[in-house]
């Protein structure tokens, strides 16, 4: 009798599901909205302008194709100027007054974190495209970018074994992302045997533009007699006159080298570049790679934004890279349904712009090749070095103690963002947002 | 290490055995052949599997071996030379960068005086590589089809499809490399200057072997400053070797007599090697430089003071006008400061297009112009916004705070989001030393231009009849109108003045900071601490205020870092307006409650 009612409930459950499916089917015609949410103005505009460009360029171009599931896609931009309690009321309008099936969007870590309570609340999904500093992994995010596994670590191997660096200097404006940065790479040095000592943390305010005692300093601590390189996460603004400073200082490349995590090509076009030739720079893709996949897609952007002098970036290939993670996810869900898309992205493959194939992780996590390049006179960057494999995406780092432990995966049976792996327990969202 | 085999026979033989101090110890060969039979064969010994110290043992057939090694190099020396030169460079482009750093360092131990501009063309990434010839060119032109030039001959090749050709890639370690090796083969150049930075070269990358070299080069260098860093360099190669004590000590003199901060970072890895009776000498070098580099601190420190001040200064000045003779809180005065930075672009911009030969004087253009659209612009809002807001504070700062986001954003969708590149003419890159102080030419400039201006304004405001009716309508504007001055005229002329003051700020700030729209938030709270801090109203409050903040800033920011410093200069000027509200220099009498 009692197995009699559950196969009733189970097929009303059923039925109701398939009527849901037809009517959300049913309500389903006309354009599948997709949300843009970045900085068009204020401080982070000079980064994010460009990522709603090439958002724009990827929604054209998927169209042309004949769209998504036979219906057209329909962009739906607004600007967050900068502003990050309005990015969470501008992700709540997307979802509430425009209807849209996903976001791509937000640059500094500040605004992922801003939003994130509202794409959790409403179940939304949100395509980040940035670089970050990991230590996080929520159900309804993308991580497009690299975590620090996939871009400080490799860059500072490169430079302990290929450049024979013994003294650090770590130099990052201060908010969450250089300092976590550090942090890991702080733990990952000391256990690879630098001397407290040899290690020099530097964070300086946003925006900060008088760097002569900075340089001097690293200048200072590069004099040692050991070889010194500078590990940057000075982000935005502040990069052009730090380099500046270097390059009249007389800072050598040869002699110091500074690798940077937010530097890539739309940076150094503010910069005549000669003087910082042979600084480093470690991203997952650089516009000079030389592939048919990279060519096509800088032929497509020169074209769409009616520049040849335009650059391309490394978080412009991580939309292109989730965009169409996007798209395979929906065509294999057949439905945009958010549930749905979550459980279909998991293992989905697209190409990357740099010759190989992104996948999506459980951990919601990529993927990525890591390359370190070269400063080059010209405003490129030149590879000297590329990891032989993929790196996929770690987003609980395994050089901090207390984050060694989790492990996120977002597939039954575990569907958790922070696992702790010894006490076989989900710590829960709250731990995961901290 | 591939290389070794087809150039060098005496590597070969000595791998069979040969002995390789032998042939170092010929005096007959020229230091650079015997530089490279002493570089070539313990790597030939490496290769060989063999510990380095095998060579040390002389067996009758050891020494055979090695003077048939001899022979055969004499021999081989003139023929075997124009042959490895030629290969050597072909395997420039292959390999790991640290086996091609050791092909830059047998390039160089060939001594050939086409190697130094060629190994110099391959740091500057100028050489490429033709793929189906495996030639080493470098390339002219552009497009489909480019003219190559053999690398090492200077041959014409002709056209070549730029597809087949790749550029050779370099990184660090190969341009330090390229470095240390044009420094050896260029330490006997005729021109000093060369020799110069061959010296600095071997400074920086001392090693032992090349103490001989450098003892040449020392017997007949004539000109003294060449000669000194010389020294040093061979001071520290001996440093690094297991010398006698008394050579040791003799170099450790020299280090110490340098003086600066790479002398001490030598000394200090001196101290492991160092005899017993040598170190208490080093100790004393190390603590006298010690000494020194901390009173040099401070005036570096004061330096790094001036030129933060100046640019406070030139960012405030404006403001002490608009703000601090006119009493208008001008929000927009950041933005002011922005557009002049962009007339700089733009001017810089026209420069290059239309008359290339003038660039390096582009910013003398670029101030008239920056003053002029500045001061219109200013003129227009003092017109348009301003004037119907006098003596309302508050919407006076709103209306101003507006229009800065206005105009913020109008540059942002005319100019675009991005940075614009503003280039820094030759002669204000680099640095200069003065007495141990590095001064930045950049800095050097900023600090020349912002007192002028100061003294310009001065002038303007003190022996100017413009000045004069400017004053006297802040002290007392309906004395002033009675007495015949268009007041309203006056007000629109001081408000263009500040402006166009901040215009100039701006192409002094392209200088040093990014020109983007958001150029002058920045430079906006720290312009109004600087007027509020000095004395409203007063210029020469202005100038001391500045210089006190950017000195007192720069003495904070060793100590506590670049974050607390600005926030200990904030604190400390709140307790400051707590004590003495009217700043500085306070201006007094009845002008103050006008």
């Amino acid at each position: 009798m009692r197995g009699m009612r559950r196969t009733l409930i189970a097929g009303i459950a059923a039925s109701l599901l398939v009527s849901a499916a037809g009517s959300a089917a049913a309500q389903d015609e006309g354009p599948i909205k997709v949300g843009v949410l970045h900085s068009l103005s204020g401080t982070m505009a000079i980064s994010e302008t460009t990522l709603k460009d090439v958002m724009l360029m990827l929604i054209e171009e998927q169209n042309k194709k004949g769209g998504l599931l036979g219906r057209q896609l329909e962009p739906v931009v607004i600007d967050i100027a900068s502003d990050w309690p309005l990015a969470a009321e501008k992700a709540r309008e997307m979802y509430e007054v425009n209807g849209v099936d996903a976001v791509f969007g937000c640059w500094t870590s500040v605004c992922r974190k801003s939003v994130l309570p509202v794409f959790e609340e409403l179940n939304g999904l949100l395509f980040y495209p940035v670089q970050y500093e990991g230590e996080e992994s929520q159900r309804n995010v993308f991580y497009t970018g690299a975590s620090p596994n996939q871009q400080a670590i490799p860059a500072v191997d490169y430079l302990m074994n290929e450049e024979g660096v013994e003294r650090w200097v770590l130099a990052g404006t201060d908010y969450v992302y250089p300092q976590t940065t550090n942090k890991i790479l702080e733990a990952y040095l000391q256990d690879a045997g630098v001397a407290p000592e040899d290690i020099m943390i530097n964070y300086t305010p946003f925006g900060h533009s008088d760097w002569q005692t900075i340089v001097s300093e690293i200048k200072a601590f590069g004099s040692s007699g050991k070889k010194t390189a500078v590990v940057s996460t000075i982000n935005g603004d502040a990069n052009v006159p730090f380099y500046r400073e270097l390059g009249n200082q007389g800072v050598d490349a040869a002699d110091i080298p500074v690798v940077a995590f937010s530097v890539g090509e739309e940076e150094l076009a503010g910069l005549d570049t000669s003087p910082l030739v042979g600084h480093l720079a470690a991203w997952n893709y650089f516009m000079s790679v030389d592939t048919p996949e990279n060519a096509e897609f800088i032929e497509t952007w020169h074209a769409f934004i009616g520049s040849e002098e335009r650059v391309t970036n490394d978080p412009m290939e991580a939309h292109y890279i989730g965009f169409n993670m996007w798209v395979g996810a929906v065509e294999k869900a057949g439905t945009t349904d958010a549930d749905a898309v979550i459980d279909a992205i998991v293992g989905v493959e697209v190409p990357n712009l740099t010759g190989g194939t992104a996948v999506m992780l459980p951990n919601h996590h990529i993927t990525k090749p890591v390359l370190i390049g070269e400063i080059q006179d010209d405003g490129q960057f030149d590879v000297v070095w590329e990891t032989e494999d993929l790196v996929p995406g770690d987003a609980w780092s395994d050089f901090l103690p207390e984050s060694a432990v989790l492990e996120a995966d977002w597939t039954a049976p575990i569907n958790c963002g922070n696992y702790n792996t010894q006490t076989q327990t989900c710590g829960g969202a709250q731990a995961a947002a901290n | 290490m591939l290389y070794v085999a087809p150039l060098w026979p005496a590597g070969h033989l000595s791998r069979k055995g040969g002995d390789h101090s032998f042939l170092c110890r010929i005096r007959t060969i020229t230091v650079l052949a015997k530089r490279t039979a002493c570089l070539i064969s313990p790597l030939a010994g490496e290769m060989a599997g063999r510990p380095e110290g095998g060579a040390k043992e002389r067996s009758p057939m050891s020494l055979f071996a090695g003077l048939l090694a001899f022979i055969l190099l004499a021999l081989a020396i003139l023929p075997a030379h124009a042959q490895s030169v030629e290969d050597l460079v072909r395997q420039l482009p292959d390999g790991s960068f640290s086996d091609r750093g050791r092909v830059v360092q047998a390039l160089a131990a060939t001594g050939d005086a086409r190697i130094a501009p060629l190994l110099e063309s391959l740091a500057a990434g100028d050489l490429n590589v033709i793929e189906e010839t495996g030639r080493i060119v470098t390339t002219s032109g552009r497009g489909d089809t480019v003219t190559a030039t053999d690398a090492l001959t200077g041959e014409e090749i002709g056209e070549v499809a730029s597809a087949g050709v790749e550029r050779i890639r370099v990184n660090n370690s190969l341009r330090r490399a390229v470095r240390t090796a044009v420094g050896q083969l260029t330490l006997m150049s005729p021109d000093a200057g060369t020799r110069m930075s061959a010296a600095r070269a071997m400074f920086q990358a001392a090693n032992p072997d090349n103490v001989e070299l450098l003892d040449e080069a020392i017997a007949q260098e004539e000109n003294p400053a060449v000669l000194q860093i010389m020294q040093e360099a061979r001071a520290v190669a001996i440093l690094r070797s297991d010398a006698e004590p008394a050579a040791f000590a003799e170099a450790v003199d020299v280090i110490v007599a340098r003086g600066d901060r790479q002398a001490l970072g030598i000394l200090q890895a001196a101290l492991s090697s160092a005899d017993a009776d040598v170190t208490p000498t080093i100790d004393a070098g190390i603590s006298a430089i010690q000494r020194h580099l901390q009173l040099l601190d401070v005036g570096q420190n004061v330096w790094y003071g001036i030129s933060l001040g100046a640019v406070l200064l030139l960012a405030a000045i404006g403001l002490a006008i608009t703000f601090g003779v006119m009493g208008v809180i001008n929000m927009a005065h950041g933005e002011m400061v922005m557009l002049g930075a962009y007339t700089t672009f733009v001017v810089q911009n026209m420069i290059r297009a239309s008359f290339p030969e003038l660039f390096a004087w582009s910013l003398a253009f670029a101030l008239p112009a920056a003053f002029l659209v500045t001061g219109l612009i200013g003129i227009a809002i003092e017109r348009g916004v301003i004037r119907w807001l006098y003596g309302r504070p508050l919407e006076t700062l709103l209306a101003t705070w507006g229009l800065s986001l206005i105009i913020q954003q109008a540059v942002r969708t005319t100019f675009g989001a991005s940075n614009r590149e503003v280039s820094n003419p030759f002669w204000m890159s680099g640095t200069f030393d003065f007495y141990g102080i590095a001064i930045t030419w950049n800095r050097f400039w900023i600090v020349i231009f912002a007192l002028v201006v100061f003294a310009g304004l001065l002038f303007v405001l003190k022996r100017t009849s413009l000045g004069l009716q400017m004053r006297a309508v802040t002290q007392n504007r309906r004395m002033a109108s009675s007495m015949g001055i268009r007041t309203p005229w006056v007000d629109a002329m001081t408000f263009g003045l500040g402006s166009g003051i901040a215009g100039l700020a701006g192409v002094a700030l392209s200088q040093i900071d990014n020109v983007s729209p958001n150029l002058g938030q920045g430079y906006i709270i720290d312009s109004f601490m600087v007027v509020v801090f000095g004395g409203v109203g007063n210029l020469w409050g202005t100038l001391v205020g500045a210089m006190t903040l950017g000195v007192l800033n720069k003495f904070l920011e060793p100590y506590a870092g670049a974050v607390l410093a600005k926030i200990f200069i904030l604190v400390f000027i709140i307790l400051f307006i707590q004590k003495r509200p009217r700043g500085l220099f306070a201006l007094k009498g009845r002008a103050v409650d006008a």
